[in-house]
């Protein structure tokens, strides 16, 4: 499933990285606001489902090479913040949906948390 | 490994949070550049963050050093600030001394030395209250560049 579905599943407004969503195939998903749980229980190629909006989340997507960030609850960062992705080619995306709720319809829709237990719907 | 000897130094100030995870960024691209396999870069990324992180929620300034060898690669962090008042506690998953601003950034939550340890294949605490902390970790590589 690729970031331009999830991007429709979520009715999702896209801050940065419109040319790249086709493109953009994350494998897992986590959704988390500690940045340190995230850098402890990803895998590669995953999105991240956060209401965090500092720099501290594109510094721990640059680390872990997250393959993009959706922002909750309508969470919007700022333009520095959304600079820092796009220098990154990170793609950025908010939904209006709280955390519980996106995860469960991505979830849903087949898309796998990162504990290896296998999404219901594959 | 193509660049054994290569040492790199970053200086890294407490409280800066704008430029938080900038050394470990460095880091990250430098072992890129040299061909260090993938996955033990993530590895070092993430202790390096964690590593600078620390310094910049907890320390008054510090540095973070990489050093590539034929077989190994290691990161020390090491810092002006209040050190480690019980380091066997600050390993365990959870506790924390941290900030609400720590928090506030997505740390705090008591996962950073841990993480550090969890990446690293060895790691070496050496604190002194009201003096500082170095942290020395060691990444190992085999011939094929894989850990």
């Amino acid at each position: 499933m690729n970031l331009r579905k999830i991007q429709q599943l979520l009715a999702a407004e896209i801050l940065w990285g419109e040319e790249i969503l086709d493109l953009v195939e994350p494998r897992y998903a986590c959704g988390s606001d500690l940045m340190s749980d995230v850098l402890a229980f990803t895998k590669e190629k995953t999105l991240l489902l956060t209401g965090l909006t500092n720099a501290q989340v594109i510094r721990t997507a640059e680390m872990i090479d997250l393959s993009g960030i959706i922002f909750v609850r309508g969470k919007k960062p700022s333009q520095e913040v959304i600079a820092m992705a796009q220098e990154r080619n990170l793609p950025l995306l908010m939904t209006k949906l709280p955390l519980y709720e996106t995860c469960g319809i991505l979830y849903s829709a087949g898309l796998e948390g990162c504990s290896g237990l296998p999404s219901r719907r594959r | 490994m193509t660049t054994p000897g290569m040492v790199l130094r970053f200086s890294v100030e407490g409280g800066d949070y704008a430029a938080a995870g900038e050394a470990a960024s460095k880091i990250k691209k430098a072992l890129r550049k040299i061909g260090v396999d993938a996955g033990v870069i993530r590895r070092v990324a993430i202790a390096a963050y964690e590593a600078e992180m620390n310094i910049v929620l907890h320390a008054l300034r510090g540095r973070l050093i990489l050093e590539v060898a034929e077989d190994k690669l290691r990161v020390i962090a090491e810092d002006e600030g209040p050190g480690i008042p019980d380091v066997n506690l600050a390993m365990q998953e959870g506790f924390s001394t941290a900030s609400d601003l720590a928090r506030e950034m997505g740390f705090g939550a008591g996962m950073g030395l841990p993480n550090m340890k969890k990446c690293s294949d060895t790691i070496t605490i050496e604190t002194t209250k009201d003096r500082g902390t170095k942290v020395v970790m060691n990444f190992d590589i085999d011939d094929d560049g894989v850990t």
